[in-house]
């Protein structure tokens, strides 16, 4: 690729360059990503290194620093640092010629094929991608709302959040009370909460073993379960209680000014609480008139949104099927878009959709688990068509080796989607 | 009975009418199978709330092992099945729909079975609508079944094409590194490219122990193999 006019103008001056008439802008199809986390930075990067300069990518997304919600849960354990989970747009601007605009896309003009942004700009694209992850459903738990954030953090947007949450846990009383609200399907990372558990409970374990962390969960079963529960009693017996539906646990409310929780009628005094709310699309599906619902239906073979063929929504905000909402899906979601957009803009040959997901899970130091499956689209949904999990009861070696192998996924990843 | 299970296995391939964009097929047809049901709802209540009848509920069904519900009386016939390790996954309950006597000798469930393999697969695929949905419990049992690929003749031929296979690549690459960096996870680039071959070959046999990679190489052919050999040889 040549050095062209994007490199020399990196990522702070292109916001002018946006408002001033397009160069060529009838000759080079435009591509607009919303969304420069798992889905959309992988499918910038992908269209703009296979297009090789025949399609012109702007990424939008607010932040300068982004934090990936995976190993987020292994930084409250203390296995990263901060800094080793933080990414930024450098490379994806200087080598790849992306358009970075940071800044908030607030709404879609789909009629004309512009999207609007904070700052004032507009910006035209041939076809969209909006990957904007999720937002919180407001009341899922009485009692909290955003502003309660801050003390009762859902650490489910990583970054300050996350720092919060660890610090809440480290500050805990010897003997406290942890309390995790679980929350209900469909969810970002279904066994995202427990490996988080399994977390705290390790850094309790060390710190402040007379701790107790309980859950307080509105579903049946979740992720894992028996991995989890067997990981559970082998490190960390009697400090985890989960309540689940049986019991009450989708009947809880919190108390952010005395820092209290209710489950099913009975208030218990914690020392740190994580609220998980219930979730739906990012906003800016919902404002561009794409949800059904609290999601974003696609068609499956190219992850077309059902109500406009010139939008593409990838991972967490949509509605697709069997894949779960996880970074590993959305980056595998946005290579089947990347090759239909491609298709459709510069005619280069298409393929049949195929999906994988694995998610890695840390349960102790060198105990990691997995559960992993392949998908592929039918007219009505992407679906699975195979699978695997670990097992309960397998040898130390193997669990080390599954830990090492998330090490190198997320090598793996990270620079899959950053370049 | 192993040679029982293999015919239902077979008899539930035939997969009309799948097309190029459509790498899968639904279980069945769900509502076909609603109306095939009212026969079992006698004995067998599955839904919201359903509770165990003469028969046990049939929700979360796909995955419980048999006998796995702690407040219902099965058979000891049912029992001892559970004891051995049975698990109700697609297979399994093809076999036991089809003849219900040839997987458990003894069963109270007094029913002649299904001989046709699309009504069973119908049936089958409106009650795998009451078990884990995948995107919730990613370990839940299948929702489809994979179709043989069929692409176009220009894509096919032993002679890898790697722009095939540089599309293939790109489900590697959540992985495995382009750069060749190896934290964790083998690098796969620069490989001669009769060792990758050989080594996909293994996996895709299950001949190599690893459930991910025997699972990705699964789902690849002959010419998949070839192609995306040719891309990471080159790279
Ligand atoms: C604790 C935890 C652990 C996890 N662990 C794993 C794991 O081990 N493996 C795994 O595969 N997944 C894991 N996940 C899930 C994974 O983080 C998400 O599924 C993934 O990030 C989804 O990608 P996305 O592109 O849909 O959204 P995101 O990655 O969240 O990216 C969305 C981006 O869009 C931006 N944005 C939103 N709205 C706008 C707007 N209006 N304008 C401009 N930009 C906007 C946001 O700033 C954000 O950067 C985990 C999640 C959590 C919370």
């Amino acid at each position: 690729m040549t050095l062209n006019r994007r490199r020399f103008l990196g990522t702070s001056a292109v916001a002018v360059t946006l408002g001033a008439p397009m160069l060529k802008a009838q000759a080079t199809p435009r591509v607009v990503v919303v969304g420069g986390g798992a889905g959309g930075a992988t499918a910038a990067r992908q269209i703009a290194q296979d297009s090789e300069g025949a399609i012109d990518v702007t990424l939008i997304e607010p932040s300068r620093t982004y934090y990936t919600c995976f190993f987020s849960n292994l930084y409250i354990g203390g296995f990263r640092d901060m800094n080793s989970i933080a990414h930024d747009y450098a490379t994806l601007a200087a080598e790849y010629g992306i358009n970075v605009v940071h800044d908030w896309a607030t709404g879609v003009d789909r009629d004309a094929k512009v999207v609007a942004l904070a700052g004032g700009a507009s910006v035209p694209y041939d076809r969209l991608i909006l990957s904007p992850g999720i937002d919180f459903v407001e009341g899922s738990v009485p009692g909290w709302d955003l502003s309660a954030q801050t003390r009762m953090p859902h650490a489910y947007k990583a970054g300050t959040q996350t720092a919060l949450l660890k610090a809440q846990v480290e500050a805990m009383p010897q003997g406290g009370t942890f309390v995790m609200v679980a929350p209900p399907n469909p969810y970002r990372c279904p066994p995202g909460p427990y490996e988080r558990v399994s977390m705290v409970a390790h850094v309790l374990k060390a710190t402040n073993p007379t701790a107790k962390i309980i859950i307080a969960d509105p579903k049946p079963g979740f992720s894992k379960q028996a991995l989890f529960e067997e990981g559970w009693q082998k490190h960390y017996s009697g400090m985890i209680e989960r309540i689940g539906p049986d019991f009450g646990g989708e009947n809880t409310s919190v108390n952010a000014a005395d820092m209290s929780v209710g489950i099913d009628g009975e208030v218990i005094r914690a020392d740190a609480v994580n609220v998980i709310p219930a979730q739906k699309a990012g906003l800016i599906c919902a404002a561009a008139g794409l949800t059904d619902g609290d999601w974003a239906p696609v068609v499956p073979a190219t992850m077309q949104s059902r109500m406009d063929e010139n939008i593409h929504i990838l991972g967490d905000a949509t509605q697709q099927g069997d894949m779960p909402k996880s970074g590993f899906s959305a980056n595998s979601q946005a290579k089947v878009a990347a090759m239909a957009i491609r298709g459709a803009l510069t005619g280069s040959r298409v393929f049949p959709a195929r999906f994988s997901n694995t998610c890695w899970s840390l349960i102790d130091t060198n105990d990691g688990v997995k559960v992993g499956a392949t998908y592929e689209a039918t007219e009505e949904k992407i679906a699975k068509v195979a699978g695997f999990v670990s097992d309960t009861g397998e040898a130390p070696e193997l669990r080390a080796a599954t830990y090492e192998e998330s090490i190198g996924w997320y090598a793996g990843i990270t620079a899959d989607m950053f370049g | 009975m192993r040679r029982l299970v293999l015919a239902a296995l077979l008899a539930w391939a035939p997969l009309p009418g799948a097309r190029a964009d459509q790498v899968a097929v639904p279980l069945g047809d769900a509502e076909a199978g609603a109306e095939i049901f009212r026969q079992c709802r006698a004995c067998h209540h599955v839904g919201e709330g359903a509770q165990n009848r003469i028969g046990p509920h049939l929700n979360g069904l796909f995955g419980r092992p048999a006998a796995g519900l702690p407040d219902f009386d099965y058979s000891d016939s049912m029992e001892r099945a559970g004891a051995d390790g049975l698990v109700w996954d697609l297979e399994h309950l093809h076999a036991y729909i089809e003849n219900p006597r040839s997987l458990v000798s003894q069963t109270r469930m007094v029913f002649p079975g299904i001989a046709d393999a699309t009504q069973r697969s119908d049936f089958l695929a409106f009650l795998r609508r009451y078990s884990d949905d995948p995107a919730n419990i990613p370990e839940a049992a299948p929702t489809a079944l994979a179709v043989e690929i069929v692409l176009p003749p220009e894509v096919l031929g032993l002679e890898g094409d790697a722009e095939y296979g540089a599309y293939l690549a790109a489900e590697c690459l959540t992985c495995h590194q382009a750069d060749g960096g190896n934290d964790g996870i083998p690098s796969i680039t620069g490989w001669p490219d009769e060792d990758f071959v050989v080594a996909m070959h293994a996996y895709r046999q299950k001949l190599r122990p690893h459930p991910l990679m025997q699972m990705m190489a699964a789902r690849l052919s002959d010419e998949e193999i070839a192609a995306l050999a040719a891309y990471f040889g080159d790279l």
